[in-house]
Order: C-alpha cells, then structure tokens, then sequence
C-alpha cells in the first residue's frame, strides 16, 4: 500500500444558480480503496460523482489525480484532450443504466475491442482474444460474442458494461448505482463479481448508492451527504453500526429488515 | 511481558436523533490491558456493555472519549482518534475480531471466506484455503458444506465458519464475541483448545462468554464491566 493517495479532491463545490449541488466535499482515495456515497436522491451524490470524472466542472475547489508516472495533476486544468484520454485509460465510468455506457448496435466484442483500439491496440486477432477473456470474467459465454448487447438482459448488459471498463486496466473507477434496477438475484451476481475483480485487480473506486447493503457488500469507507454536504463520513462499518449524524440515524433505521 | 492492548478511560454513549437526541449512556472510565499470551474476559450481565467495549476495540464503534493504545507493526496508534484507514490497516495486520453472527456475502463458499482474511494479507489462495480446509475439518463441520456458500447453513455451521475465518490468521490481539453461543459440546471444546493454542503462541486474547465452562476453561482474568457502569462516575 502507498501512503499517497491516488485522487485528493479538497473543498469541491458546485452550485446550479443560487442551488446547491454539492458543497466543501474533501476527502483522499487511495489505490485498493472503494468508497461508497450514500444518500437519497438529490443529496448531491451524483453530481460529486460526476465533477470527480470531470463530466460537470465544479464551481469551486480542487482535485488533483497521480498520473501513473506519480505526479499529481490538477483535473480541472488539464486540457479536454487531457481528461478523454485519462477516462479512456485510467478510469472507468460505470452507469446506473448500461444503455448510457454500451453501444447498443455494435456487438459484445466490439463493445469490448473499441476501449482497446482506444488506447492503440491494433492487433484484430488479440483484441478478440483480449474480449473473449474479459466477456468470460464477466460469465458472459463466448458465444455471444457476436450479439449486440440490445439482445441481453438488464444484468447482462450491466456485466458487458463492467467488462467494457475494465478492459483497459484503469485504476481508478467511478459507479453510479451499478445495481440500480436490477433483480435481486442479478445485484446479488454482480456485487460478487465486482468484488472480486476490485479485490483481484486493486481498484480504487468511487461508487454512488442508495442502498446501504451494498454500500456496506462493496466499500471500506463511506460518506454520507445529505442537501450536497457530507454529514458524515468513516469506516464503512462503523458509519452503519454506530451512525451519529441524524441523517444518517434516519438512513440506518429505515433500513427494513428481512 | 508485552502489552499490546492498553484502554484507558474509555468512555461510549449513544446519542438518538430520531428520540429527541436522548443520551443513552454506556461505558465510562473504562481501563485496563492486556497482556500478550492471555485471554482476559469481559464479564458482566447483559447491557452491561461488554459487546459495546469489544466494538470499539475493533473500531466499529467510535470512541467518545479516551484512549485505546495498540502496538501495531513497530509502533503505538490510538484506536480512538484513528483515520479509517490507520483502523483498516490494524484490521488486516494486528486486530483479529470473531463476531457473534457471520454476514454471508452472497456466492462465496463456506472454504473461501474462511481463507479470506490470509489472502486480503498475501497469502497465496491455494495455500490459504488449505489451512481453511484444516480448520474447518477440525470444528467438524461436514465436507460436503465447505464449496457451498453459508447462508443457508444452521445457526452452529455459521459459527464454525466464522471461528474458523477468525482464528485463520496469526493477528497478536484477537477479539471474541460469543464465539460458542451456538455450538455443541464437542466444537465448543475444539474452540477452547484452539484459544489455548492461541494464547501458547503470544496472542492477547479478550473475549466475551456467557458459557460458564467454556469462560472457566480459557479466562485468565475476568474485567468486571460493572466497574465502567456509565452511571457510577460523574460526567
């Protein structure tokens, strides 16, 4: 484990008018780290999640990044040639909807290949093999290569999607509800697949969510935001176990139990 | 002798929010140590806070006053005012913690979530799931449940696998929490025959027993949490 973090954001703020989206968001995350962002809809977690990727600009604040070559670099002054690169590459942005992270009348195996060609691959031989290994990662069968993710299910789609980012080997990765409108049996699949591939790969990632059990399958820390600002943040656990802010009581205790 | 676990003045309560922001108090001045190579008990009646005191030496709860001092890899950290990480990093190297219930993750077999703790500190999965293997061979759970995952499994085969991802590792403090309320006879003596390896070892054992045998047979000492009532010593 590094002692630097990989992404260090500090006061970010970002206001719509005189409407707060988030506000004075600071934390660090470091490589191997997942960290959950809970809250209901229209707490701010969505826009934190999309001013981390760099697809809104923030109002205020900072965030720097270590590029693989250990500098750190500030996110909001890179060029926009800089920041595709870096999310092509480096990062992973996992939508709630795969429609919003998939091509849907491309096949599979292209939805796979086309991160890679991306990023230079030209081999058209490896490419596929390089798919035909991510898509088996996923427990998609290689006979669907050829299929257009239109012909899959809602969890299939949304492991198409997970392969699709991390086909490229990023290092940090941005969720957003990645189990959101799926069946239980099919959240229950994929949150031990991305377990997994978070343990096996030694991902960082920031992960937005509604819902407290994933936060707690998933994260080792989490930050609780309420009306854009954090009121609380900590050890995953023991946000859930011991909650002391009152939103964060009232989140807790309406958890039902089954 | 070491003495990897120092508590001193500990103080926990609970503030609800949602009644009003009344103040349940629970633990206070709440000090003692443990010694490398004994199992000191948390005795006590029930609310007393035993449980309350065992999660904040695991982190899980946060500490409203005081200190907890654990000598973690080459120097001394106070569990009580640590970041998330720092608690994270004593978790996977120095502070073991058996639960009194399992939390299933959905999909995973009984045999790997007993070797995950070795493998999350770089243990080589093959090798861990033997020493799982062995473990799990020596609480008697059946063979045939190991490649199965434990939620559907009873109340005593969940214990074992959380014994048995308890006392996997080689971590200097382990905490235990009821680790027999549901056991039979003969796994309960296997549990008090591998704290007794564990304590041969060097480990600093705290624990907390209702069972009075099992309490009888490893307790070294038993801390009275009455002494730490929250209403005995003025705020």
């Amino acid at each position: 484990m590094t002692d630097e973090p990989l992404l260090r954001v500090s006061a970010l703020s970002k206001f719509y008018g005189s409407r707060v989206g988030c506000e004075n968001v600071t934390f660090g995350l470091w490589p191997g780290e997942v960290l959950a962002v809970v809250g209901e809809s229209g707490s701010g977690k969505t826009t934190l999640l999309n001013c981390l990727s760099t697809r809104l600009l923030p109002s205020s604040g900072a965030a720097s990044y270590r590029m693989r070559d250990g500098q750190f670099r500030e996110l909001y002054r890179m060029s926009e040639a800089e920041r595709r690169f870096l999310m092509r590459t480096d990062w992973g942005f996992v939508h709630q909807n795969p429609a919003d992270g998939l091509r849907m009348t491309v096949s599979a195996g292209a939805n796979v290949g086309e991160r890679l060609m991306a990023v230079g691959d030209r081999h058209y031989g490896k490419i596929r093999a390089t798919a035909v290994d991510w898509l088996s990662r996923v427990e998609i069968d290689e006979d669907r290569i050829d299929d257009e993710p239109r012909a899959f299910s809602g969890g299939m789609r949304q492991r198409l999607q997970i392969a699709r980012n991390l086909v490229t080997g990023p290092r940090l990765v941005f969720m957003d509800e990645p189990t959101g409108g799926l069946d239980v049996s099919v959240q229950a699949r994929l949150l031990d697949l991305l377990r997994g591939l978070v343990t096996d790969l030694g991902l960082a990632a920031v992960v937005v969510t509604h819902d407290l059990a994933v936060a707690r399958l998933l994260s080792q820390r989490m930050m609780v935001m309420k009306d854009g600002r954090v009121v609380e943040s900590g050890l995953t656990d023991r946000v859930l176990d011991d909650p002391r802010a009152p939103y964060t009581q009232l989140l807790v205790s309406s958890i039902l139990q089954v | 002798m070491a003495t990897p676990v120092v508590v001193s003045d500990v103080a926990k309560s609970f503030t609800m929010h949602l009644r009003d922001g009344i103040k349940l108090p629970v633990v206070a001045g709440v000090s003692f140590s443990i010694r490398s190579g004994e199992c000191a008990v948390l005795g006590g009646p029930s609310g007393a806070g035993k449980s309350s005191i065992l999660k904040m030496l695991y982190g899980n709860y946060a500490v409203d006053a005081g200190q907890i001092i654990v000598q973690h890899e080459d120097g001394l950290i106070d569990l009580a005012t640590a970041s998330p990480r720092t608690v994270l990093a004593v978790r996977r190297l120095t502070i073991g913690y058996v639960s009194q219930f399992l939390r299933t993750v959905p999909r995973v077999s009984a045999l790997d979530v007993v070797a995950e703790p070795l493998v999350e500190r770089g243990a080589d999965r093959e090798v861990a799931r033997n020493k799982a293997r062995a473990l799990l061979a020596q609480l008697n759970l059946p063979e045939k449940l190991w490649m199965l995952p434990p939620a559907t499994f009873s109340g005593g085969e969940q214990q074992r696998v959380n014994i048995a991802r308890g006392f996997i590792t080689e971590h200097p403090i382990l905490l235990l929490d009821e680790p027999t309320a549901s056991l039979d006879a003969r796994n309960r003596d296997v549990v008090i025959a591998l704290i007794a390896a564990k304590k041969a070892t060097g480990v600093a054992l705290l624990g907390i027993f209702h069972d009075h045998d099992v309490r009888e047979a490893v307790a070294d000492r038993v801390i009275d949490v009455t002494a730490f009532a929250a209403g005995k010593i003025a705020a």
